[in-house]
């Protein structure tokens, strides 16, 4: 035990870059500056809230009705999927608080497979919206698929899917990022780079992960669940 | 250095594995949960829920899986700039936009 | 005078190695500053020549010089280069780089590597920005207002966007780099009461590159999704709204008329104390004008939007919450005032680029308070009253500190004087320069002379012809410098560590400072300011 305490102090010592003090300052800057991120993060996502917000208030009936094109079992299955993958994160991040690097590589490998299915989910989705034309741009077409109600406002509901396009897009963009970002640690990680005094990275690119979670958290609701009333 | 190096060993809090598995299964409960009242019609309150319902899960995220509960007060202070930060950007816009209709139609 | 041991050049920052590798891999704060000078001197050039095509074409009323699409393209880019890639960086990405850390007493940033990664995304952003000029230009304006950029522009505005919005990421990065630096990287007894001012303005900046550039990030992102596919979020014509673009642009352009000056500010600041041997009046009061002024900037962007089209609730509301920035920019003029009152004032150049920023800066904002006020905004919006506005606080407050910064710490950055004496008359010609410039361009306004036309009616030519001729004597006042400056590497006189007996850590290592800064973390136990402590010496240096 002491042999391998003294090991990890000097993987420590060898991360400890030349401008800290000390390790401990080196964690709380490296998860400060993470957070500090992830905060402009927020307002990277919120210009596409305030949009979302704007055109819900004044076409709420046109989002009312794209949102009905909406598969609602597969974005909740998303959002399960979502949270699992942040189980499996945090378990990861704990296993390597605690020492554990096989275990965390193969949290992170579950985590890395999760996130794998919700990509794979959305691109069904994703599929179905392009084959029925509810791309935004000089091919859509937009259909309640209800002849007894027929579409009340098509040009705000494509900007509603411009919104469900742009917002998800770039959700999907940051689970791509963070599926790279994990991989990177589950490579690091085998190669012994984190131990008990040093796992910063673990740490953040989990902070990161958890941040996607919560974005989807709040999507799902805006996009799938605006009302089952039908708008007409 | 060589006086630091008692210090270097410091560790984060390490919650419990349990702690997480019941984070876990709150979440999926307020997923199902969120589903099943939007297949409700309660009028207005149906956005309201799913926005509480939202809501409470972010903090349970944010508080436990991203430690916030245990992390320094200058990490509090960065998530609640955040939130004003979104929230001027939101409020004040809206401002505007719900506030139009006033002056076109005085008859109101 | 110089003794053998001081031609033993001891080691620093610009000689420890050598080699275009050392430089463009290095991640220590002072070399990535010396990188952004050179990169940021270069725009500053380039947006100058695009102000001089403008002035040269004003110069007679008839559009004879350019044509009217090359004249939109002539004040687009130039707004574009001097707002994006030179004003927004300057202070904090050259002077702010170099100094922060050393104010703070750490080794570096605390994030060398994410800091030298904003310097090739600043590059990356401007070559991208560069290439749309050069293959075409843009004629949108800075602004990039929807739907002309969205729909009826033929330029290339998704080049110069997607510009921009790397350029962004950059800033986002460097302040992101700063409040950590602040937060984290103090020196033991450096409080926040103890903190130079400086230090705080650029943490006050920095709160607006965080928060406010992402959203001005995605809406460039949006505008470019928007003509490519034709999303119509912003296109009234597929049911979008132009003016929800004027918001989300808004947010953060506004704020970053602040993130302009405010570093701006910390600079007057510590130039201020210094030159009146004097503790800054009401330290307290200017440090948490500037989180104001960061704050308060983010509740009054729709003043831009009086005539766009909001509701008159919102325009109300908006013109109301922007009288209250006026109150933390007064504390601070009044506060600088103060610190000058019984002082003994030296006038070396530095202290007039100071005076210059004091006075500019105070016409400048008061002019904000008349565009503020509905009534008056609606008769003269989209005049040359409101180029004249914001040039004196961007250009008569932002570059004037800029530049007084430069003199300033360039002792200290090389450790080798500049000559004081041609310095003091480009001080005075940028000056004069300037109110020539700029100071007539308030009376075309207020007559009634529409901004970003490249014809206007015969009567408004003698006041046309002073300003281009004012904007000559302005380029004369900035060419000096430049020269001077050069000169100086090589035949300055030695500065020694501290040239202008000045309080502040940056002062207590040589000049240039070694690589690491210091040679051990110093001790804080006094407070900011400790003019009443420092030696009585006379400043050697100046003339």
């Amino acid at each position: 035990m002491a042999t391998s305490d003294i090991g990890d102090i000097q993987v420590a010592e060898r991360a400890l870059q030349h401008h800290f003090a000390d390790m401990e300052q080196q964690r709380d800057t490296s998860s400060f500056g993470m957070w500090m991120f992830l905060l402009t993060e927020i307002m990277f996502f919120g210009g596409l809230f305030c949009a979302y917000l704007v055109y819900r208030a004044s076409y709420y009936h046109a989002f009312v009705e794209g949102s009905q094109k909406m598969n609602i079992t597969l974005g909740a299955t998303n959002t399960a999927v979502l949270i699992c993958s942040s189980l499996t994160m945090a378990l990861g991040v704990r296993a390597a608080q605690m020492g554990k690097p096989k275990l965390m590589v193969i949290l992170l490998l579950i985590t890395i497979v999760f996130g794998f299915g919700f990509l794979g989910i959305k691109a069904v989705e994703y599929h179905e919206h392009w084959v029925n034309h509810e791309f935004p741009g000089p091919s859509f077409h937009f259909e309640t698929g209800d002849p007894a109600h027929p579409a009340t406002d098509p040009q705000h509901t494509e900007i509603y899917f411009s919104l469900y396009w742009a917002m998800t897009g770039l959700h999907a963009l940051h689970m791509v990022i963070g599926i790279g970002l994990v991989a990177w640690l589950v490579i690091a990680g085998l190669m012994g780079a984190y131990t008990p005094h040093y796992y910063n990275p673990v740490e953040n690119v989990g902070l990161y992960w958890h941040f996607v979670d919560l974005v989807w958290i709040y999507l799902f609701p805006m996009l799938y669940l605006i009302s089952k009333k039908h708008g007409g | 250095m060589a006086e630091h190096k008692e210090e270097t060993g410091s560790v984060g809090h390490i919650a419990p594995a349990k702690l997480y598995v019941a984070i876990w299964a709150i979440l999926m409960a307020l997923t199902l949960t969120t589903v099943l009242v939007s297949m409700v019609d309660i009028g207005p309150m149906n956005v309201v829920v799913a926005l509480v319902i939202a809501t409470i899960k972010g903090t349970l995220v944010v508080l436990f899986f991203m430690h916030l509960r245990y992390s320094p007060k200058l990490t509090m202070a960065t998530v609640i700039a955040a939130m004003f930060w979104l929230f001027l950007l939101l409020s004040l816009t809206m401002t505007d936009y719900l506030t139009r209709a006033w002056s076109t139609s005085p008859g109101h | 005078m110089a003794t053998a041991v001081q031609t033993v050049e001891r080691e620093n920052y610009l000689n420890s190695n050598y080699g275009i590798k050392s430089w463009l891999l290095t991640t220590d704060h002072k070399r990535i500053a010396v990188l952004y000078l050179i990169s940021i001197t270069a725009m500053f050039w380039l947006g100058g020549f695009f102000a001089m095509m403008i002035r040269l074409e004003l110069l007679t009323p008839a559009g004879d010089l350019v044509s009217s699409d090359t004249y939109n393209k002539l004040f687009t880019m130039h707004g574009i280069i001097m707002v994006f890639f030179f004003l927004i960086p300057a202070v904090p990405a050259v002077i702010g780089n170099f100094v922060v850390p050393l104010m703070v007493g750490a080794k570096d940033m605390a994030f060398p590597r994410v800091n030298l990664l904003s310097w090739y995304l600043y590059m990356a952003g401007a070559i991208t920005a560069l290439t749309a000029m050069v293959t075409g230009g843009v004629d949108t304006g800075w602004t990039f207002y929807t739907p002309f950029s969205t729909t009826y522009s033929n330029t290339h505005v998704i080049g110069a966007a997607i510009g921009i919005f790397i350029a962004g990421f950059s800033s986002i990065l460097t302040g992101l780099n700063f409040i950590v630096t602040i937060h984290r990287m103090r020196a033991p007894g450096l409080t926040w009461r103890r903190l130079p001012l400086f230090c705080w303005s650029n943490y006050a900046a920095a709160i607006i590159m965080v928060l406010g550039t992402p959203v001005i990030a995605i809406t460039l992102l949006l505008v470019a999704l928007e003509r490519a596919f034709h999303i119509g979020i912003f296109d009234p014509r597929l049911g979008g709204d132009p003016i929800l673009f004027q918001h989300l642009f808004w947010f953060y352009s506004h704020p970053a008329v602040y993130l302009m000056i405010l570093p701006g500010m910390g600079v007057i600041s510590e130039i201020v104390a210094c030159f009146s041997r004097k503790r800054v009046f009401g330290y307290e009061f200017v440090a948490l004008a500037s989180i104001a002024i960061a704050v308060f900037g983010f509740l009054v962007w729709a003043h831009h939007m009086f005539v766009a089209g909001i509701s008159v609730y919102a325009a109300l509301v908006f013109s109301l919450l922007s009288y209250l920035v006026a109150i933390p920019s007064a504390v601070k003029v009044f506060n600088w005032t103060a610190t000058m009152y019984k002082g003994s004032i030296s006038y070396n150049t530095p202290m007039l680029y100071a005076f210059g920023f004091i006075g500019l800066f105070t016409v400048g904002g008061l002019t904000g308070i008349f565009l503020a006020s509905l009534g008056i905004d609606v008769h003269v919006h989209d005049t040359y009253f409101v180029i004249a506005h914001f040039h004196y606080v961007m250009v008569g407050g932002g570059v004037m500190a800029y530049m007084a910064g430069l003199h300033f710490w360039w002792p200290k950055m090389t450790g080798k004087m500049y000559p004081e004496a041609w310095a003091k008359l480009s001080a005075l010609l940028v000056f004069v320069g300037f109110n020539t410039t700029f100071f007539p361009q308030f009376i075309l306004g207020y007559m009634g002379s529409p901004r970003r036309y490249h014809a206007y009616p015969p009567e408004f030519q003698v006041l046309n012809v002073l300003s281009t001729a004012g904007a000559s004597i302005l380029a004369v006042g900035y060419v000096l410098p430049m020269i001077y400056f050069l000169w100086s590497l090589r035949y300055g006189k030695d500065a020694g560590p501290n040239p202008w007996n000045a309080t502040g850590l940056e002062w207590m290592t040589s000049s240039p400072p070694p690589t690491h800064n210091f040679d051990e973390t110093p001790v804080v136990t006094w407070e900011a300011y400790d003019y009443e402590h420092q030696p009585q010496e006379e400043i050697t240096v100046g003339h």
